[in-house]
C-alpha cells in the first residue's frame, strides 16, 4: 500500500489552477492546458456514453437470432454510429487530449504547451466536428460503416453521410493541432536537465503518437474531403462511373486508419509504462528499448495498411509484403510487453487500482495483439476476414488495451488532477467488474467468429445464440464497470480524501508540484538531476528501497500489507 | 499565460519563443505536404490510367491564364521575401508596403482564377451531368472566347483522344475533378494566406515588428512560400501534361 502513514494529513493547497479564476468565461476562454484537458474530459466522456448507447442497442438487438429490436436499416446505423463515435470522438482524443494535455507540460517541467491558444482552438475544432457528426446522427444517422467505403458512402447511401464526413474531417484538424503542439513542446519546452532520455515514457509514447497524428491525419482529411466533395459536388476520384477507383479510397483511408490504431494504443502504452514502475517500485526494465519501440511502432505502423485489404484483389506480392510487415510491427509491441513483465520481476508490487488496470492491460493487450497476427497471416485472414473474430480482436486492443490504459491513467493521476483520492476499494471492485464484463463480452466473439459469424449482419443462425447471449450479458456487466468510475471519480473530485503532493509515491516531475497544480505548474522552474523511474536514488520519496546505482535487479523489501 | 511585451508567459526567452514558433510552422507545413500528397496520389494514379483523357483535359485549360498566375505568384513570393527582409533589418516603414504588394498580387491571382473558373462553367467542363469535353467544338457559337483555329485544333485532339479512349468524356471528368480539387484547395490556402497577411499588415502599421522581434512575418512568409510552391507543382501537373505538338 501507499507510504503515507506518518506526518499530518495533507491539506489542499490554497491556490491552484481550479480556483485561480471562476466563471464560465474563465473556462471557455482558458489557455491553461490543465483546464483544456478537463474540457476534453467532459466532452470525450459525453461522446463515450453516446457511443456506448449505440453499442448497447447492438448487443440488445443481437440477443436473439432474428433480432426484434431494430430494423436491418436501423441496425446498420447503430453499428456505424457506434464505430464513428468511439473511434473519432472517444479513442483518438481520449488519452492524448486529456491526460497528455494535462501531463506533458508538467512532466517536462514547462509552464504550458508551446501553443496554448492553438490547444484551445483544437478543443473548439473537436466540438465543431462533434456537432456536425451529432447533427448527422439526429437527422437520420449514418449507415456506411465507420470506414465510409465508397461508392456506398458517395453514391448509394440514403443516410446523412455528408455532415458526418464533414464532422470527422473537421475533427481531424483538432488531432493534427494536438500532435503538432506536443511535438514542438517536447522539442523546445523541456526544463533544464530534462534530457531526452530522462523523459518519462509517457512523453515518449506521446511523441511517437504525435508523429502519427501529423503524418497520418492530413491524409484522412483529404480523403474524406474528396469523398464529401464527391457526394456533394460530383467529383469523381472514387466513382467507377467516371473511371474512378473505390479501392483507392480504401488505400487512402487505411493509410491513416491503420496508423490511427497506434494513435489509440501508443498513449495507453505510455500510461502503462508509468504505472508499472510506480507500483513495482523499480526502474523500468530497458527504458531505451521501450522508448525506441514507441518510435518503431509509429514508423512501421505506416507501412502495414493493406492488411485491411487482403480480400480486395490486390497483387499477391503486395499482400505478402504487407503481411510480412504486419508481423514486423508486432515486434516492438512485444518488446514493450516483455519489458513491462521483466520490470515486475523482483519488484515490490502493490495492487492499487491503477496497477489492476495495468495488469488488465497486459493480459488483454497480449490476447488482442496475438490475434492480430492471425489476421495478418494471409491464409488465415481469408477465412476470418469480416467475421466476429476481427471484432473481438480490435476490441481487445481498443477496449482491453486503450480503455484499460485510459482508466488506469485516470485513476493514477486523478489525485493530481483534482487533489483528491478516489475510494480505493470501490475502485478495485469496479476494475474487476470491468475486467470480467469485458472478457464476457468479447471472448465469445472470438469463438463465434472462428465458427463463421460475419460482422455487421443483423441476424445470425440460431446455433450462434449462446455466444451472443453471453456477449450481451457481458456488455451489461461492462456498462456497470464504466458507470461506477464515472460516478465515484466525480464524487471524489469534490469529496474525496485530500491526496497530497505525491500519494503513491511516483517519480515523475508532475509529482513534485502541489495537487492540484498551480496555473503555472511550478513555483520555480524545476531542474532535473535524476533519471526516470530511479526509485533507488530518490530519498525525497521517503521509500524504503536500497539506494545506489546499478541495482535494478535488487529485490526491494516488501512493505505495508502486500 | 501572461504576456510581457512580445514574450508569452510560457517561454523564458524571445529566442525560445522564436524557435518554437518556427518549428511549429515547419511541422504544420509537413502536415500540409501530407494533405496535398493524398490528392496528388489520386491525380498520379488516374493520370497514369487515363493518360489520353488527362492530356485532353489539360489542353482545354488556358495556358495563358495559368502562366500569368504562375508569374503573379512568383512575384508575390519576391515581395514577401522583401517584407521578411525589411522586418529582419528593422526597416519598419517598408514592411507594410511590401505586405500590401503581396496582398495585391494575391488578389490578382484570385481575379485570374475567377476568370478561369467561370470559363470552365461556360464550357461545360465541371464534373457532373452536364460535363461535355467536346461542348465547345460542338457548339462554337457558345464559346466565342476561343478562336476558330484553336477550336479546329481541339477538334482533332479530341478525335484522336477518343480513338485512344472511347470513354473520354467520363475520364476527362476525373481530370477536372483533379483540377477543381487541387486548385480549389490551393485557392483556399491562398485565402487563408491573404487573411494572415492582412493581420500582419495591421500589426506592422502598429510598428510591432522590430529587428529583434519579427517572427510572425517570418513564419507567415514560410506559409506563403509553401502555398506558392504548391502552385509550382500544380502548374505543370495540370497545364503542361501534353501540350500541342
Amino acid at each position: 500500500m501507499r507510504a503515507e502513514t506518518t506526518g499530518p494529513a495533507p491539506q489542499l493547497p490554497e491556490k491552484h489552477y481550479l480556483n485561480a479564476t471562476y466563471g464560465i468565461r474563465s473556462w471557455l476562454l482558458t489557455t491553461d492546458h490543465k483546464r483544456i484537458a478537463l474540457l476534453y474530459l467532459a466532452s470525450v466522456t459525453f461522446f463515450f456514453f453516446i457511443g456506448g448507447f449505440f453499442a448497447m442497442m447492438i448487443r440488445l438487438h443481437l440477443l436473439t437470432p432474428n433480432g426484434y429490436l431494430l430494423t436491418p436499416d436501423q441496425y446498420n446505423r447503430m453499428f456505424t454510429m457506434h464505430g464513428v463515435t468511439m473511434v473519432f470522438f472517444f479513442l483518438i482524443p481520449s488519452i492524448p487530449a486529456i491526460l497528455g494535455n494535462f501531463l506533458i507540460p508538467i512532466m517536462i517541467g514547462a509552464k504550458d504547451l508551446a501553443f496554448p491558444k492553438i490547444n484551445l482552438l483544437s478543443w473548439y475544432i473537436y466540438i465543431l466536428g462533434g456537432a456536425f457528426t451529432l447533427w448527422s446522427m439526429i437527422n437520420g444517422g449514418l449507415d456506411t460503416g465507420w470506414t465510409f467505403y465508397t461508392p456506398l458512402s458517395t453514391i448509394y447511401s440514403n443516410s446523412a453521410v455528408a455532415p458526418a464526413v464533414v464532422g470527422v474531417f473537421i475533427t481531424g484538424f483538432s488531432s493534427i493541432l494536438t500532435g503538432l503542439n506536443f511535438l514542438v513542446t517536447v522539442h523546445t519546452m523541456r526544463a533544464p536537465g530534462m534530457t531526452w532520455f530522462r523523459l518519462p515514457l509517457f512523453v515518449w509514447a506521446h511523441y511517437a503518437t504525435s508523429i502519427v497524428m501529423i503524418l497520418g491525419t492530413p491524409v484522412i482529411a483529404i480523403t474524406l474531403g474528396l469523398a464529401a466533395m464527391e457526394r456533394v459536388f460530383g467529383l469523381g476520384f472514387f466513382n467507377p462511373a467516371m473511371g474512378g477507383d473505390p479501392i483507392l479510397f480504401q488505400h487512402l483511408f487505411w493509410f491513416y486508419s491503420h496508423p490511427a490504431v497506434y494513435i489509440m494504443i501508443l498513449p495507453a502504452m505510455g500510461v502503462i509504462s508509468e504505472l508499472i514502475p510506480t507500483f513495482a517500485r523499480k526502474r523500468l526494465f530497458g527504458y531505451h528499448f521501450v522508448a525506441a519501440a514507441s518510435l518503431a511502432i509509429a514508423v512501421i505502423g505506416f507501412v502495414v495498411w493493406t492488411h485491411h485489404m487482403f480480400l480486395t484483389g490486390q497483387s499477391t506480392y503486395a499482400a505478402v509484403a504487407f503481411s510480412f510487415l504486419t508481423f514486423i510491427v508486432a515486434i516492438p509491441s512485444a518488446i514493450k510487453t516483455f519489458n513491462w513483465t521483466a520490470t515486475l520481476f523482483g519488484g515490490s508490487i502493490s495492487f492499487d487500482t491503477p496497477m489492476l488496470y495495468a495488469f488488465g492491460f497486459l493480459g488483454l493487450f497480449m490476447i488482442g495483439g496475438l490475434t492480430g497476427l492471425f489476421l495478418g497471416a494471409l491464409g488465415v485472414d481469408i477465412n476470418i476476414h469480416d467475421t466476429y473474430f476481427v471484432v473481438a480482436h480490435f476490441h481487445y486492443i481498443m477496449v482491453g488495451g486503450a480503455v484499460m490504459g485510459y482508466l488506469g491513467g485516470l485513476h493514477f493521476w486523478w489525485p493530481k488532477i483534482t487533489g483528491r483520492m478516489y475510494p480505493e476499494w470501490l475502485a478495485r471492485i469496479a476494475a474487476f467488474i470491468l475486467f470480467i464484463g469485458f472478457n464476457f463480452t468479447f471472448f465469445p466473439q472470438f469463438i463465434v467468429g472462428i465458427m463463421g459469424m460475419p460482422r455487421r449482419y443483423h441476424t445470425y443462425p440460431p446455433e450462434f445464440q449462446i455466444y451472443n447471449v453471453m456477449s450481451t450479458a457481458g456488455a451489461s456487466i461492462l456498462a456497470v464497470g464504466y458507470l461506477l468510475p464515472m460516478v465515484y471519480l466525480t464524487w471524489a473530485a469534490f469529496y474525496g480524501k485530500v491526496a497530497g503532493e505525491n500519494p503513491w509515491p511516483a517519480t515523475g516531475l508532475e509529482w513534485k508540484t502541489q495537487s492540484p497544480p498551480l496555473t503555472e505548474n511550478f513555483e520555480v522552474t524545476p531542474v532535473v538531476t535524476w533519471e526516470a523511474y530511479d526509485f533507488h536514488n530518490r530519498p525525497d520519496l521517503g521509500l524504503d528501497v536500497p539506494s545506489g546505482k546499478g541495482s535494478p535487479g535488487v529485490v526491494a523489501p516488501a512493505h505495508g500489507d502486500d | 499565460m501572461h504576456r510581457t511585451g512580445s514574450l508569452y508567459g510560457q517561454f523564458k526567452t524571445l529566442e525560445q519563443q522564436k524557435d518554437t514558433a518556427t518549428l511549429g510552422m515547419w511541422i504544420f507545413l509537413v502536415t500540409e505536404v501530407m494533405f496535398f500528397g493524398g490528392i496528388m496520389l489520386a491525380y498520379t494514379i488516374n493520370r497514369h490510367t487515363y493518360f489520353h483523357a488527362f492530356a485532353m483535359g489539360s489542353n482545354t485549360l488556358s495556358l495563358l491564364l495559368g502562366t500569368c498566375n504562375t508569374g503573379v505568384l512568383l512575384a508575390s513570393s519576391f515581395t514577401m521575401v522583401l517584407a521578411v527582409w525589411s522586418a529582419q533589418t528593422g526597416k519598419k516603414k517598408l514592411i507594410p508596403i511590401f505586405l500590401t504588394l503581396t496582398i495585391i498580387l494575391g488578389l490578382i491571382f484570385f481575379g485570374v482564377k475567377y476568370v478561369e473558373y467561370a470559363q470552365k462553367f461556360h464550357h461545360h467542363l465541371v464534373p457532373g451531368k452536364t460535363f461535355d469535353i467536346s461542348y465547345c467544338v460542338d457548339n462554337p457559337s457558345k464559346c466565342e472566347d476561343i478562336d476558330a483555329a484553336d477550336l479546329a485544333k481541339e477538334r482533332e485532339e479530341i478525335d484522336a483522344a477518343r480513338a485512344a479512349d472511347p470513354d473520354l468524356n467520363a475520364h476527362a471528368q476525373l481530370y477536372y475533378s483533379a483540377y477543381f480539387g487541387m486548385t480549389g484547395l490551393h485557392a483556399l490556402h491562398m485565402v487563408i494566406g491573404v487573411g494572415l497577411l492582412l493581420w500582419l499588415l495591421k500589426e506592422s502599421f502598429a510598428e510591432k515588428f522590430t529587428a529583434e522581434w519579427n517572427n510572425p512575418v517570418d513564419i507567415v512568409g514560410l506559409y506563403w512560400h509553401f502555398v506558392d510552391i504548391v502552385w509550382i507543382y500544380l502548374f505543370p501537373l495540370l497545364y503542361l501534361i501534353d501540350r500541342h505538338k
